[in-house]
């Protein structure tokens, strides 16, 4: 371009220093529209968008209800303690941000294990302990450090703790992180909103049953956070109303003494007061301690807890299914009187066997009792007896009566997954077959059902309510834990209501006779050397119950294999004429429940009855006869 | 002794043109008083770089534009070389290679390059007059693209878009055809996708958050929906001095930086938004009206230019915050804390005044 005139070229650059200004107000003009468009027309969503950055709703989590005993002794509370918690979404790299923390404040390889094992199972916006039980100084330290880590911080947060430590941890079950089942649950129970911002949900027993009781109301405070999450100040906020506490039936110095009495032998144990149906011990043993799962339990703990031969995971009282054994006879000698079968002085003769169908069927004393009474068949556990009574019943007739006093029926108690147990009956065995050839009932098949044995399968619970029954004059209860509920808030203490009882139809007469022959086994029969001296009259019936069929070899102790060594049984009522307390024991593979169960049943009568604390575990009474099985 | 006193001030005021001072004035009292609510602490340090940047402003009014354009050959080959030796021995900081360690101190040599460039420019046209030719265009163009490619290399492409900016704005204020001009849009609109294949991955997610900023509202539209929701939430009147929530309670990122501006959008709302332009635009409206006066086609050129970076500065950065431009590392000018941009800036309003000083004397 060529310019000839200086002015001419000063016009031109003039002119194109005009168009540049044109240019910039344009451009001026476009961000104005802009800032109208955002601030004017828009303004009141990022208005709402800016709040919602500032206002954060945090929930605030209730304290725990307390499980408390009949008397008020804590079985379970919880502490306050600090913990240092990563938000995974606003920390960033948590590998580097956890080193960091890592020279600030201890934190040991099974910490980052189990935060890990938290991230996997975590939703996204969750802030997760990396650390639990701050000291005060690591609180302090870790505060002074805050700024350098976004998205980490101290929570305060309540623990469970179960001050008894393994004592009914079976009843008492234990709380962990909720998983998606938990959250299944609540979504059920419509509780989502009162469960934000809590992280643990009752696992198993009555924390699990009673979670939505224990939880509380969470309350809610609205805060001012900063981009990094961090509150800077409450606006607002609605206070958690605490938990419902639990006050139980159980007696948690029974319960001890019970726990103790069966020493490092597996087993179960239920005490019931016959009035209420409320549950005084619960025992299932080996147990183990509740407190190692509230922080999450590492994983060397819990393959130990899983693995073990003795299985302390299973609650044996509400899970095990056992043969009855011959305390199963009792309800078998009422069940003839009922139907007319036998009257108590008929007697028959035991040869120290019976005959049937080719088969023979051994009574345990060689050479039998020779002539038995109803009375006798008890005291001294009579199996001929029961063979023939068994045969002359049938198998129908011995299912329907004893389905009455609960027997192969879930109890109904307050806590989940009870088993059901098993029994027999021809219709049960029909459904419980696929084969059509094994679907038919033998004749056979009856006669070791009398005497507790065969397709029987017991929970102790079970076996803990029928004998309540006999001692409540054949009024069936509902077993439960929990007495009475108070609100968390008021306190008021509200009982829980009893579930209607079921009356069995039943001749007090025929009562009175079994009651008697039971009093007669702790006086003069299998129940008598464990009950000697006792200051308080009591029924009972040992039991033991084969785990192992001897192929037609004599059973001997010492040859058999610890865990194929029979399973020790004994039921029993105190005081006899106005019972207090029903129970039912088991030991497994404790050998004759003359031997190992009624031990445990004195030293637990003992205590409920007189007060009287055991010197050490109930002992194995080697010399007691058993001539049952 | 008065008398004495009131020369040396005299003398030390002299070169100093009013409108424009009172005009960078004003735009340093708001930068004050935003980084007072944005960032208290870095108030110190920004107070040192206005000093340092009005002594160079100061001494660069005082150079007369004919020794600027003995300068402007050198200050270019020295630039030009200083960026050659980044691309060699530059410090690596933030995944870019821009900075060059001279033992003594750190520099950076692509911030020279946004005065060096026009200067050397309005010197070849200069040197051209009165017959400017197609292929001085060309000449100019390969000058401007060589420093451009290198600092787009680093990588740094605010800095480069500046650059280009400033050299362009001399080209077309030396009177490029208007048939080019267009000629150019169009070339541009066709390049783009094949300069989308050189991208580096962040430069293109930068201009995909454009776009769309909600589709990655954790990761890097983060800063974008944060800086829009600050202004909308400003609305008219704004929320007050120091009470702004997504500036105080940290969620909006670089608040002291390149995110300023959505500081003063949230806290004086539309009306801070339209003062601020106001100023920026009566201070443009000065330096165009400097250009518009100056004496020699160099001072022209020169003056044209300065100004409109000024322009780029302002329109590039409350674009990228607003959402209505690629985020691209641009400071308000004279308002963002730092002291490298404020020198630069202020270099740029020195010459300004120079060329203003000495409008007169050249003529005569």
């Amino acid at each position: 371009m060529e310019f000839t005139n200086p002015q001419e070229s000063l016009e031109h650059f003039r002119r194109r220093l005009g168009i540049a200004g044109g240019f910039v107000l344009f451009c001026f003009g476009l961000l104005i529209l802009r800032f109208l468009w955002l601030q004017v027309v828009q303004h009141s969503y990022y208005q709402t968008r800016a709040e919602d950055n500032r206002i954060s709703l945090v929930p605030v989590v209730p304290n725990r209800g307390l499980i408390l005993d009949r008397n008020g002794v804590v079985l379970a509370h919880n502490y306050s303690a600090y913990t240092l918690e990563i938000m995974p979404s606003r920390a960033g790299n948590l590998e580097s941000v956890i080193d960091q923390l890592a020279e600030i404040i201890e934190i040991q390889p099974k910490d980052r294990k189990r935060f890990r094992k938290l991230l996997d199972e975590s939703k996204n916006f969750e802030s997760l302990p990396i650390r639990t039980r701050l000291s005060d100084e690591e609180v302090a330290k870790f505060t002074a450090h805050r700024y350098r880590f976004p998205g980490v911080d101290i929570k305060a947060r309540l623990f469970r703790q179960y001050p008894m430590g393994a004592l009914a941890s079976h009843l008492l079950g234990y709380i962990g992180r909720v998983t998606d089942q938990d959250n299944d649950k609540i979504e059920d129970q419509n509780q989502e909103d009162n469960y934000r911002g809590t992280d643990h949900f009752g696992k198993s027993g009555l924390e699990q049953h009673y979670e939505f009781d224990l939880h509380g109301r969470t309350g809610f405070e609205q805060v001012e956070v900063d981009a990094g999450g961090r509150a800077v100040r409450t606006l607002a906020s609605t206070p958690p109303t605490p938990g419902n506490n639990l006050t139980l039936t159980i007696d948690a110095k029974l319960q001890e003494i019970a726990e103790k009495a069966f020493g490092d032998r597996k087993g179960a144990l239920v005490a019931i007061e016959p009035s209420t149906g409320g549950v005084l011990a619960l025992v299932s043993v080996p147990n183990y301690d509740p407190n190692l799962f509230v922080d999450g339990i590492d994983s060397s703990n819990w393959d130990q807890l899983n693995t073990s031969p003795d299985k302390p995971m299973i609650n044996r009282a509400l899970n095990g299914a056992y043969p009855p054994g011959s305390t199963f006879k009792p309800y078998m000698a009422l069940a003839a009187l009922q139907y007319g079968k036998r009257r108590p002085e008929q007697t028959i003769f035991d040869p120290g066997y019976f005959m049937f169908g080719g088969h023979q069927f051994h009574d345990d004393k060689k050479g039998g009792h020779g002539t038995v009474d109803m009375y006798k068949s008890l005291v001294v556990s009579c199996d001929t007896y029961y063979y023939m009574l068994a045969n002359d019943l049938g198998i129908d007739n011995i299912s329907n009566f004893m389905r009455q006093f609960g027997f192969g029926q879930r109890s109904g108690i307050d806590i989940e997954g009870e088993s059901e147990g098993t029994l027999p009956s021809q219709e049960w065995k029909r459904k419980r077959f696929k084969n059509s050839g094994q679907q038919k009932w033998y004749a056979g098949e009856t006669i070791s059902v009398g005497i507790g044995q065969g397709y029987n399968a017991y929970t102790p619970m079970q076996l803990a309510i029928a004998v309540t029954a006999l001692a409540n004059n054949g009024v069936r209860v509902r077993p439960h834990l929990v007495k009475s509920i108070a609100d968390g808030r008021t306190g008021q203490s509200v009982p829980v209501e009893l579930q209607p009882f079921n009356s069995i139809p039943l001749k007090p007469e025929n009562l009175e006779v079994i009651r008697n022959a039971m009093i007669g086994v702790n006086k003069e029969g299998t129940g008598a050397r464990a009950f000697a001296g006792a200051e308080y009259v009591s029924a009972g019936k040992t039991g033991t119950a084969q785990v192992y069929s001897l192929k037609g070899e004599k059973y001997t102790e010492g040859s058999v294999k610890q865990h194929l060594r029979d399973h020790a049984l004994f039921i029993a009522f105190a005081p006899a004429d106005k019972p207090t307390i029903a129970l039912a024991v088991l030991v497994e593979n404790g050998g004759f429940g003359a031997q190992a169960a009624a031990p445990i049943a004195r030293q637990v009568f003992d205590y409920y009855l007189l007060g009287k604390l055991p010197k050490e575990p109930a002992p194995t009474d080697e010399q007691a006869v058993e001539d049952d099985q | 002794m008065i008398n004495t006193l009131r020369h040396l001030l005299r003398r030390l005021t002299d070169p100093i043109d009013p409108p424009l001072m009172a005009l960078a004035a004003i735009l340093l009292g708001i930068s004050v008083l935003v980084l007072g609510s944005a960032s208290p602490d870095r108030l110190g340090a920004q107070c040192i770089n206005v000093l340092a940047a009005l002594v160079v402003m100061r001494m660069a009014a005082q150079i007369p534009p004919q020794r600027l354009m003995r300068l402007a050959l050198p200050i270019y080959i020295v630039g030009l070389t200083l960026l050659l030796a980044v691309m060699e021995f530059g410090e690596v900081s933030k995944g870019a290679r821009r900075w060059l360690n001279l033992g003594v101190m750190r520099i950076q040599p692509s911030e020279v390059m946004k005065i060096a460039m026009p200067l050397m420019l309005a010197w070849y046209f200069h040197k051209r007059e009165p017959l400017i030719r197609l292929r001085d265009y060309c000449i100019a163009v390969l000058l401007l693209l060589a420093p451009v490619v290198l600092i787009a290399k680093q990588p740094d492409l605010g800095t480069a878009i500046l650059v280009l900016a400033a050299g362009f704005f001399v080209i077309f204020f030396a009177g490029l055809p208007w048939k080019i001009i267009l000629g150019l849009v169009a070339a541009v609109a066709a390049a783009a996708p094949m300069a989308w294949t050189v991208m580096h991955d962040y430069q293109r997610a930068r201009i995909l958050t454009l776009l769309d900023p909600e589709a990655d509202p954790l990761g890097k539209g983060f800063h974008i929906i944060q800086s829009t929701i600050a202004i909308g939430s400003g609305g008219i009147f704004g929320k007050g001095w120091g009470q702004g929530t997504q500036a105080q309670l940290d969620f909006l990122p670089e608040r002291h930086t390149d995110f300023i501006f959505a500081v003063i959008s949230e806290e004086f709302g539309l009306l801070g938004n339209l003062v601020l332009l106001t100023v920026y635009a009566l201070l443009i409206g000065r330096g165009l009206m400097i250009a518009a006066n100056a004496p020699t086609l160099f001072t022209r050129l020169l003056a044209g230019s300065i100004t409109l970076i000024f322009f780029t500065y302002a329109f590039v950065n409350m674009g990228m915050v607003s959402g209505i431009l690629p985020v691209v590392g641009v400071p308000l000018p004279f308002i963002s804390y730092g002291g490298t941009a404020l020198v630069t800036l202020f270099l740029g309003i020195g010459i300004l005044m120079s060329i203003h000083k000495h409008r007169m004397l050249v003529q005569k």
